[in-house]
């Protein structure tokens, strides 16, 4: 006699509170540099100060004669065998991959760049033995201004070569005759800043052999494509190099990287056979951290006189920093095909540079290339409504996709699946207020109010959920885009599930648990989640471009269909019934027609024991699946920002904040959420408050969290989100991406809000971070 | 955390506490809530011999009333000043001012004496006892001493203690209800320093300003006395046009050096200072 289980609500779409969070907010959990293994060594860097020079000696003799230093070794001292940290994305025939050792061996390029290390049995003692190397440099010039660096005559980052990484094109339509004649033109240059992606958890590692065999612990985003890539550096056999990304506090895309750290660790626990630990300061984070954005823009906008879009060019500068990283080519591309946003055109031209100066080389950065472009495409189209005397949203109305026409070929060539952009702005302007603040913007403009009040408009869509393989292949990037998933049923009936996406604080264990205990009727109690180490989740592409839901979870759901399957055959089996005639609901197979039922329970028991089981079947329920995405993902919605600007101080203030985005079906809202609110958090941080500011000399201002300004919950108003629900065609489940998507709304609308604030005084633009000096600078000048 | 190696004693009294100093000599630093020199130290930037932790002093916190006068004992928390019933009612400027320090976290940790000792003239607090004349009670194994705020601040981070000197606690004037007070700060982040701040107590009766105490914040290598502004709002009306107020405030740099860094250029600091003290001296006569 079976026991009936009482229906359970679905869980897909309950906003659970995630499971992971107490052990994660209380610290008392995994932390890489939680982890103490007997006989370890600490590692500590010297790093050059300077941005660019000929590194003449390097003297680690005296630092090893200090008590408790077990061993230093110069760039030189580790030779070959620390190989050259890679870049996994050639973007063009002509791009210049330097060769990138992780201890530097004749050159420094930029500041902050290792150029020797010390292991001692405590990392006091490791920081002490830094002061007593020696090093002497020949000071060579550095190279700190993109447009600078491409002119004839600059000094080179590499001696005799030309600064330039390489040139990527891309053009589609008659872009001539979309200019020519245009009756409006608008062509504006804007500066992507450089950023410093500041994730709560500092970069860690601890590097353990025992005899042949290696585990590498990371606080990394990627710990399947970091054993293939060490793997591939460092001559260390992959079956012997086991990678565990343990829990991660955080990554924005810093920790999509194969750093020199790493590699240096594992060839330190290499040599000395011991374990060791490297765990980077807040200030030395910020100096060799990967930084993000930092581009220059130029675009130009070709419209008729009724604002409907002609064409659009865009010639943009990306610096790479002084050497390209693992995706550092390939972030300029990922915002080329985005530049064209929602809005329908027929010509497009996109030209990057990628340029080698004496800094930090950049990378993938929370939305990676998608901001930038986002930035661009939608302070352009307030230009134009500025420029034809209409409402900023009135002129998107006329130029973006309707709803009817998906799917839909943008003039990038992407194929946009769904999306209904005027239900996301029409929500998104009653949730504002709109008329009732453009009223009282008029009457603050009318009366010379000191305060002004703007509004600043974001219509964005992006491309997420990467990716298709043979997208990733045609743009010549080293890796694939499925993600895997593994799910077995336990004895008792619980099940484990092994994941390949790897979080670093997204709710993983939560969301995934919530689509198994949906889709196989357990408690989503009953269900753990495995991932981040490549022992057990040995299949895996990991988490970055907001892939994990949109992949790695269609991968998931397939794997949980097919353990249903397998378990219906068996249910089948013993109630004596075709399996044609059971029908499977919350977790019961129940013969059409009858009383008969058994629990998925009971089928996974009677797996194990293996008593009665149909002929062939192997005693197991489990199941794997590998899904890889035929289309991105395009969430898409409509961000409004409200900013009081004062023009005594310069001071913006945030009044109010309106984020209507459509991610499709959500598995749980609350997590959607946090991610919306952490996306704006940091959107508006760009904004507002960040830069990573270097001197003439090439040395970084901004080194700790006292110069580079990230802003806390006191610096941010309520944000009022809500969602409009427009299922994606692409995958099973109808999700969209939403990890980077309010990173990507949210700058714009703001930077639109303070120079909508201060059109009336002759002010149209303001370079980020907005700061009150930057606004009163440019009221100044046109005063 | 990774600073050099030093020394570390906790004494429980003061006078204890004054002879660990005078003992470990003049690379011996006193170490009260940690808030500014235990960056020092992570960074490398400081390296003392000897940390001579004050946390165990007790007679060195708590506040005190003494007639017309407050004693603030050097370390007595920045959240215990917040929340003192006899700041609160006596000296609000200093309350209010230091409710603007960083964060709550820091507040819990940071100390009244700490911080006036550091003398960063981006702080919020040193300008708040220059404006209200405060007295800084100082201490060694030789003995006692006081030193008026004017006197206190000497240069960048440097004030009028020896290096065998303990701060052991400020005392400040009572101000009378006739007086009204703001602390107007500019920063561009809730824990970022101030750029400019202005700290300001006016008294005022019948509709017009009888005595003003003005201190800047951050615009110079020591906090600034406003007396420029101080003057020209002596018999300055405070109902209608509001145009005394203004034109004194428009003072509010004579006698600066404002630094220019990456916060902001000298002229900002200097255009900043006449709104914020225009705005202060409102604030602090109204209601």
């Amino acid at each position: 006699m079976t026991e009936l289980i009482e229906r359970p609500a679905p869980e897909i779409g309950k906003a659970r509170r995630r499971r992971e969070d107490a052990r994660l907010v209380t610290g008392r959990t995994r932390w890489t540099d939680n982890i103490q293994l007997p006989g370890m060594l600490h590692v500590a860097f010297l790093r050059s100060p300077m941005a660019h020079a000929r590194i003449l000696r390097v003297d680690v003799s005296a630092a090893r004669e200090l008590p408790g230093v077990v061993a230093a070794f110069t760039g030189a001292d580790l030779g070959p065998e620390q190989g050259s940290l890679p870049c996994a994305w050639p973007v063009s025939e002509d791009v210049v991959i330097p060769a990138h050792p992780p201890v530097a061996v004749e050159e420094v390029r930029y500041v902050g760049e290792a150029v020797a290390c010390v292991v001692a049995t405590d990392r006091y003692r490791a920081a002490d033995a830094l002061e007593a190397i020696e090093v002497d440099y020949e000071p060579l010039d550095p190279v700190l201004d993109m447009e600078a660096a491409l002119a004839p005559g600059s000094p080179g980052v590499r001696a005799g070569q030309s600064n330039k990484a390489f040139t990527w094109v891309f053009s589609q339509g008659e872009v001539d005759a979309a200019f020519a004649g245009a009756p409006v033109l608008i062509e504006r240059t804007y500066v992507q800043q450089r950023l410093i992606p500041s994730a709560m958890e500092p970069r860690a590692v601890v590097c353990d052999r025992l005899g042949e065999d290696y585990t590498l612990h990371s606080a990394t985003q990627i710990p399947h494509i970091l054993r293939v890539m060490l793997a591939l550096t460092t001559g260390i056999p992959e079956h012997r190099l086991r990678v565990i990304a343990p829990d991660v506090g955080g990554g924005f895309g810093s920790k999509l990287q194969v750093t020199a750290e790493e590699v240096v660790c594992l060839l330190l626990a290499k040599r000395l056979n011991r374990p060791v630990k490297w765990t980077e300061s807040r200030s030395e984070g910020n100096l060799t951290v990967h930084h993000g954005r930092d581009q220059l823009q130029r675009i130009s906008l070709a419209a008729e006189s009724d604002g409907r879009i002609r064409g659009l060019k865009v010639d943009l500068l990306a610096d790479m920093g002084a050497y390209l990283m693992l995706v550092t080519p390939g972030v300029p591309l990922l915002g080329a095909f985005m530049f064209p946003g929602i809005y329908k055109m027929a010509a497009y031209d996109f030209r990057c540079t990628g340029v080698f100066t004496t800094k930090m080389p950049t990378d993938a950065y929370r939305g990676a290339g998608r901001p930038e472009a986002t930035f661009a495409i939608e302070r352009v189209m307030d230009e134009l409504a500025h420029e034809l005397g209409i409402d900023p949203l009135e002129v998107r109305r006329r130029n973006w996709i309707e709803r009817e026409e998906f799917p839909y070929t943008s003039v990038a060539g992407l194929v946009y699946d769904s999306g209904d952009y005027g239900a996301a702005t029409d929500r998104a302007t009653e949730l504002l207020g709109y008329a009732a603040l453009r009223a009282e913007q008029a009457e603050r403009r009318a009366r010379r109010d000191p305060v002004q009040l703007g509004i600043g408009i974001s219509t964005y869509t992006e491309m997420c959920g990467l990716a298709p393989s043979r997208v990733l292949g045609s743009l010549a990037y080293g890796a694939g885009g499925w993600e895997h998933a593994s799910v077995r049923m336990l004895p008792t009936g619980k099940v484990e599930v092994v994941t390949g996406s790897s979080p670093h604080g997204q709710g993983h264990e939560t969301a995934w648990s919530q689509i198994v205990a949906d889709t196989l009727g357990v408690p989503f109690e009953d269900v753990t989640v495995l991932h981040g180490d490549t022992a057990i989740s040995p299949r895996g592409l990991d988490t970055y471009g907001s892939r994990s839901l949109t992949v790695g979870g269609i991968a998931l759901l397939q794997a949980c269909g097919r353990v249903r399957e397998k378990a219906k055959s068996v249910a089948a089996h013993l109630l004596e019934a075709d399996p044609g005639d059971v029908d499977f609901e919350n977790g019961l197979f129940r013969v059409r027609g009858t009383d008969a039922v058994r629990s998925i329970q009971e089928i996974a028991l009677a797996v194990f024991t293996a008593h009665n089981l149909p002929d062939g079947f192997e005693p197991r329920l489990d199941a794997d699946a590998t899904f890889d995405p035929e289309n991105f993902s395009f969430p898409h919605g409509t961000h409004l920002c409200a900013v009081e600007v004062d023009t005594e101080t310069g001071m913006s203030r945030i009044r109010s904040y309106v984020a209507v985005d459509d991610v499709g079906n959500v598995v749980n809202p609350l997590i959607v959420e946090g991610q919306v609110h952490g996306g704006i958090a940091q959107g508006i941080g760009q904004a507002l408050f960040e830069e990573a500011r270097y001197d003439e000399e090439g040395n970084l201002l901004t080194s700790t969290l006292a110069d580079y300004l990230i802003p806390s919950a006191a610096d941010l108003p309520d944000f009022v989100t809500e969602r409009t629900q427009t299922p994606a065609t692409s995958n099973p489940l109808g999700v969209k991406g939403v990890g980077e998507a309010g990173t990507i709304a949210s700058t714009p609308a703001v930077v639109n809000a303070i120079v909508d604030a201060l059109r009336p005084y002759g002010v149209h633009d303001v370079r980020m971070p907005c700061t009150p000096e930057r606004v009163w600078r440019a009221l100044e000048e046109s005063r | 955390m990774i600073p050099a190696t030093f020394d570390y004693v906790r004494p429980s009294t003061l006078g204890e506490a004054a002879a660990a100093l005078a003992e470990a000599g003049e690379d011996a630093k006193v170490l009260a809530g940690g808030q500014s020199l235990l960056p020092l130290l992570r960074l490398r930037l400081a390296y003392p011999s000897v940390l001579v932790d004050l946390g165990r002093v007790a007679e060195l916190r708590g506040i005190e009333d003494r007639g017309d006068r407050l004693h603030i004992g050097a370390m007595t928390t920045h959240d215990e000043v917040v929340n003192s019933p006899l700041v609160n009612e006596h000296c609000p400027l200093l309350a209010r001012a230091t409710a603007t320090v960083a964060d709550p976290a820091i507040r819990h940790r940071g100390t009244f004496g700490g911080s006036l000792s550091h003398a960063d003239p981006a702080g919020d607090l040193p300008s708040v006892a220059l404006a209200l004349d405060a007295e800084f009670r100082l201490a060694s194994a030789a003995g006692e001493r006081t030193v008026p705020a004017a006197d206190f601040f000497a240069d960048y981070l440097t004030t009028a203690l020896e290096p065998d000197e303990i701060l052991t606690g400020v005392s400040v004037p009572k101000l009378g209800p006739d007086w009204g007070c703001h602390y107007e700060k500019f920063h561009r982040t809730a824990q970022a320093w101030a750029i400019v701040g202005v700290a300001a107590a006016v008294r005022h009766s019948g509709g017009a300003v009888v005595e003003a105490r003005i201190a800047l914040t951050n615009m110079g290598a020591t906090p600034v006395r406003a007396h420029a502004v101080e003057s020209a709002l002596a018999g300055v009306p405070l109902n209608g046009s509001g145009a005394g107020v203004r034109e004194a405030a428009l003072r509010a740099d004579e006698g600066t050096n404002p630094p220019s860094d990456a916060d902001a250029g000298a002229d900002y600091r200097r255009h900043l200072a006449k709104v914020l003290t225009r705005r202060a001296v409102i604030a602090a006569t109204s209601g």
